[in-house]
């Protein structure tokens, strides 16, 4: 019953969705303004209708409805109830749902906001809010309709993947990476709406949605990180990316809209770069939209491919459409966006933005050619070849230290043109940082030239980065009096784009140094052991006490309980184990990880012998590790510092 | 707005949307294998499932490739975790039966398990026509190109890979590719490939 | 303290910093100790199958793995999702590690051992492509974009920082 209840909620959805669609641009082309509300009325409404078959989906799940299609094929009895709830993203047709109703929301919250704007820009946003609204609730009518009915209806269900029901940030990786991915749609939906209403030579729809597009970016590196954090707590092997397609296919359009975010402010200042910004953002929602295409409809076989079938065709005539009519809009409107203002210096903080986005276009182009080049090669030599870690390593490694020098020498110059005392003030000390941080990386023992080079380059930066920080705290002593707290905390107040900036750069600086130092001198030991027998690695011992089982209300569980010792005494205990979930013949190594500051250990249960006698273990030594996942959270406060709303107006 | 550049520019679109409508026409997970028309990789293997009668063969026999030149070999890689493994296990022992006394081997190889997983897991199943030969540390697997079970290779008659069928066989398919190969020619210049009846 | 003198400073001891990491730090470079193995082996004159078992029992172990592991880190795993054979924790991936490392430890060398797993799987199983013919787009093509943007951005630099007529009229520069 809940599931036809959620059903019609969709179907109403569909007719509301086309009629705002057709009503917007009839309205302006006829005149009738009056009638623009009525779109802005589909838009709301239809968020309403989404929320109400979302709400459906998680109460029939919570219920174990299994009439419903979903839930007969994800729910089960014995999952815990988190998992249950979560499992609402789990598979391909409740994610989809998921992102038809955090499209309805983004859609409903930025027009809610921006409706009384005078103009034709909002209402030609909201068309395009509403297309893409359309086009996912056409799949969830058809090819992703997990409301189907099930008769008979089954006593229970398999339950999730057991992949994902293993860890607890299964709760959080997904939501965020459609809050991040989807969010591009609203700077993408204001570019369209520009573009149709003749507006484009304004910025305004650059203004309006900057905190938006702000928000996106920070879920979608939040939504990053915590999907290398999760890959490295529950795949077993100890690592957090593995460029696998979509990993890349969640990275790619990361890389556009971190080079938006600095380009914009280009524009902003000078009003060049216009062109390039809407290429920036239709080309990062383009991504997007490519990167769902790429998991969803099996052409690129890859770890998170959901299951195919129909679906993957609606993808293709999806993002031909969206592909033709970017290309189309932008084309069509470049003429009018040409380059009317002027650099005074090369020396200038504009260049080195220009150059910060051919760094990050060129990588983005990188990642792509290497994921879709096995389709190419195939279409080409008809031949199956494989692009992976070792590619992307080689070809990313120097785009990726060449960035983290630029961020220190960015903040560094100033706007406009920097004299050559200038250059030589701002640009030379923080090679001290340099040289600092290099040293560390000899001492660590990092031997690479790449490992040694980024711990250098970050040193640069951080140095360069931390010194905006001390010049503005300072000038406000001098000026105010201040104390260094109250100094520091109303320059970032008075600025809050510019340092939330900062940080975001210094939680990137504590990503860098954790892939660094992990990437350089991990060190793995496996042994088989009996109980009381141990393995040292990186001046620690584990030793074994022993190898027990459990049964929980899901699983059955077997892990081994190894101790850490220091001399006679046991200072830890690190837990490895192996879940046996009834639907699946092999089970899911489950491993377990103790942070330390500097390094992770990482255990991982390889084989046991079924008696209990011994059992095989592996341990990771992960340095700086722990970094990364601060690093990331670093990066998200920068940006909440970055979207939180000014008293005053900023000039970044 | 400038026509003549929207045109032009979604032109570009053409090749994109081509390859990846061409894309979904074709599966990532099928790798082809560059064996079949190859020399069949040589391998000395010991049974440790004897079969039975009339194919049977006693438990640490050795058996080598190389003396099995000039007839049909059909090898079968398959494990006692193998769910797919289950579904031809009755096909292969029947269609093995049916060729005892002409010049066909069969063989099953056991990948990536113990062999006494591998005994009870054939007395699960109610038995095996044809021995079945341990490979320890996987190196014949490997030799073959191997991605998973079962598969299955049929050599012909001059010691080449004729073909693999991944997945599941069935009697058609064995009883097809068994016969042709039968039938071909031995000598040097024979075709690779099955030939036609009579050569 | 003004920053510059603190920064002089923090140079001179990363410096100095470094100079003591260097000496200090650096285990044995692993080439180095299977060198060494090479030259005791050919003192001692053996026939090529006693070398050879001979370099299992005296090579440098940590030569030989760290040999293994970059031969790994290059073949792809057939059963995993994109994982080099040295990432995987899956047997097969296992099993042909092992295999790498015997065939190392005999003598062969590294292009050899690919070449032997090419010839198995195709060149599916190399997870970087063959930089040889059409394969080397993927290579070039990156490489294409960051110099030929950098050509553009340098040339459209220089333009939009030329003197424009009405410079006489414009303030100085200073820090912003």
């Amino acid at each position: 019953m809940i599931g036809t209840l959620a059903r019609d909620a969709l179907l109403v959805s569909l007719a509301v969705t086309a009629f705002g669609l057709v009503i917007g641009p009839v309205a302006i082309a006829r005149g009738k303004r009056e009638w623009i509300p009525l779109s802005y009325a589909a838009i709301y409404t239809n968020f309403l209708l989404l929320t109400i078959a979302t709400l459906a989906m998680i109460f029939a799940l919570v219920t174990h409805d299994f009439s419903v299609a979903y839930v007969a094929q994800v729910g089960s009895r014995a999952t815990p109830l988190l998992y249950t709830v979560i499992s609402l993203w789990g598979a391909l047709e409740g994610s989809i749902l998921f992102w038809g109703w955090v499209l309805a929301m983004y859609a409903a919250a930025v027009v809610w906001i921006n409706h009384e704007r005078p103009g034709n820009l909002v209402p030609y946003a909201g068309t395009a809010l509403l297309a893409v609204s359309l086009f996912f609730t056409i799949l969830l009518i058809g090819p992703a309709n997990p409301f189907g009915v099930v008769y008979p209806v089954p006593p229970d269900g398999p339950g999730p993947n057991p992949l994902l029901q293993n860890h607890i940030l299964m709760a959080i990786h997904p939501p965020l990476l459609y809050l991040g991915y989807v969010g591009m749609a609203v700077p993408y939906a204001f570019a369209v709406g520009a573009m149709l209403s003749g507006e484009v030579e304004r910025d305004d729809w650059i203004r309006i949605t900057r905190r938006w597009t702000l928000a996106s970016w920070g879920f979608l590196s939040a939504a990053i990180i915590a999907g290398m954090w999760w890959s490295y707590e529950v795949l077993g092997w100890g690592g957090y990316w593995a460029w696998d397609p979509v990993e890349n296919a969640s990275f790619i359009p990361w890389l556009t809209a971190t080079a938006f975010l600095h380009s914009a402010m280009v524009q902003e200042r000078r009003q060049m770069l216009r062109l390039w910004n809407l290429n920036l953002v239709v080309g990062t929602f383009v991504l997007t939209i490519l990167g769902t295409f790429l998991t969803r409809s099996g052409i690129i076989s890859s770890v998170h491919a959901f299951t195919t079938g129909t679906i993957g065709y609606f993808f293709l005539a999806f993002i031909a459409v969206v592909l033709v009519s970017a290309l189309i809009m932008v084309a069509g409107v470049s003429d009018r966006l040409k380059t009317v203002g002027h650099f005074d210096s090369p020396a200038s903080r504009e260049t080195i933005f220009l150059l910060n986005n051919l760094f990050l276009t060129a990588f983005m182009f990188t990642v792509l050619t290497g994921t879709l080049f096995p389709l190419v090669a195939e279409a080409v030599r008809g031949v199956k070849v494989s692009v992976g870690e070792p590619f992307f390593n080689r070809m990313s490694l120097p785009m990726i230290v060449a960035l983290l020098f630029l961020m220190g020498v960015g903040p560094a110059l100033p706007w406009k043109a920097a004299s050559p005392a200038e250059v030589k003030n701002k640009l030379f000390p923080p090679a001290a940082g340099a040289l600092v941080l290099g040293a560390i990386a000899l001492a660590m023992g990092i031997r690479n030239f790449y490992g040694v080079l980024a711990f250098a380059c970050t040193g640069y930066a951080l140095v360069a980065n931390l010194r905006e920080f001390y010049i503005g705290a300072a000038a406000r002593r001098n000026a105010h009096g201040e104390g260094w707290g109250t100094a520091l905390s109303r320059l970032v107040a008075g600025n809050r784009r510019r340092y939330g900036g900062y940080v975001s750069h210094m939680g990137v600086f504590l990503v860098a140094l954790g892939i660094a130092a992990s990437s350089s001198l991990r060190t793995e030991r496996e042994a088989t052991l009996v109980a009381g027998q141990s393995i040292n690695i990186a001046g620690r011992t584990a030793r074994l006490k022993n190898v027990w089982g459990r049964e929980e209300k899901q699983r059955s569980v077997i892990g081994v309980t190894l101790e850490l010792m220091n001399g006679e005494t046991v200072t830890g205990r690190i837990e490895p184990r192996m879940n046996f979930y009834p639907t699946s013949q092999q089970p899911v190594p489950t491993p377990e990880v103790k942070s330390f500051l500097f390094g992770d250990l990482y255990a991982n249960l390889q084989a046991f012998q079924p008696q209990g006698k011994n059992a095989t273990v592996k341990l990771i030594w992960e340095p700086l590790v722990p970094w990364i996942w601060l690093g990331g959270g670093v990066v998200i406060l920068g940006a909440l510092i970055g979207i939180w709303p000014n008293r005053r107006r900023s000039v970044a | 707005m400038n026509w003549k550049r929207a045109a032009i520019a979604s032109l570009f679109a053409i090749p994109v949307i081509l390859l990846f409508a061409w894309g979904m026409t074709k599966d990532p997970k099928d790798i082809p294998s560059p064996l079949p028309g190859r020399e069949a990789p040589t391998f000395t293997l010991n049974v440790f499932s004897p079969g039975q009668p009339p194919l049977q063969q006693s438990i640490g026999d050795t058996v080598k490739l190389a003396s099995m030149r000039g007839e049909v070999v059909v090898l079968n890689f398959w494990a006692s975790w193998c769910l797919a493994c289950r579904d031809e296990h009755t096909t292969l022992s029947e269609v093995a039966r049916t060729y005892a006394g002409k010049p066909v081997h069969f063989y099953g190889v056991l990948y990536n398990d113990e062999p006494a997983n591998g005994t009870r897991w054939i007395s699960e199943m109610g038995g095996q026509s044809y021995p079945s030969l341990q490979d320890p540390k996987a190196r014949t697997a490997i030799d073959y190109g191997l991605y998973g079970v079962p598969e299955t290779f049929f050599l012909d008659r001059n010691g080449r890979v004729a073909y693999k069928h991944t997945g599941p066989v069935s009697a058609e398919v064995l009883a097809r590719v068994v016969d042709s190969l039968m039938a071909a020619p031995v000598g040097p210049v024979a075709p690779a490939v099955p030939a036609k009846a009579g050569g | 303290m003004r920053f510059l003198d603190v920064s002089r400073a923090l140079v001179a001891v990363g410096l100095l910093a470094g100079v003591m990491a260097a000496q200090g730090a650096a285990p044995a470079d692993p080439k180095q100790a299977g060198a060494i193995s090479q030259e005791q082996i050919q003192k001692e004159g053996k026939s090529a199958d006693e070398r050879s078992a001979l370099n299992l029992r005296t090579a440098n172990d940590s030569a030989l793995e760290a040999a293994t592991t970059a031969v790994a880190a290059e073949l792809r795993c057939p059963v995993c999702q994109g994982l080099s054979l040295q990432a995987s924790p899956s047997e097969l991936a296992q099993q042909m590690r092992g295999l790498v490392k015997d065939q190392l430890a005999a003598g062969k060398s590294p292009d050899e051992v690919k070449a032997y797993f090419v010839s198995k799987y195709g060149e599916w199983i190399l997870l970087s492509p063959k930089p040889k013919g059409f394969n080397l787009m993927v290579y070039l093509l990156p490489i294409l974009m960051v110099t030929g943007g950098g050509v553009f951005i340098w040339v459209m630099v220089r333009k939009w920082s030329a003197p424009r007529p009405d410079d006489a009229n414009r303030t100085p520069v200073g820090p912003a």
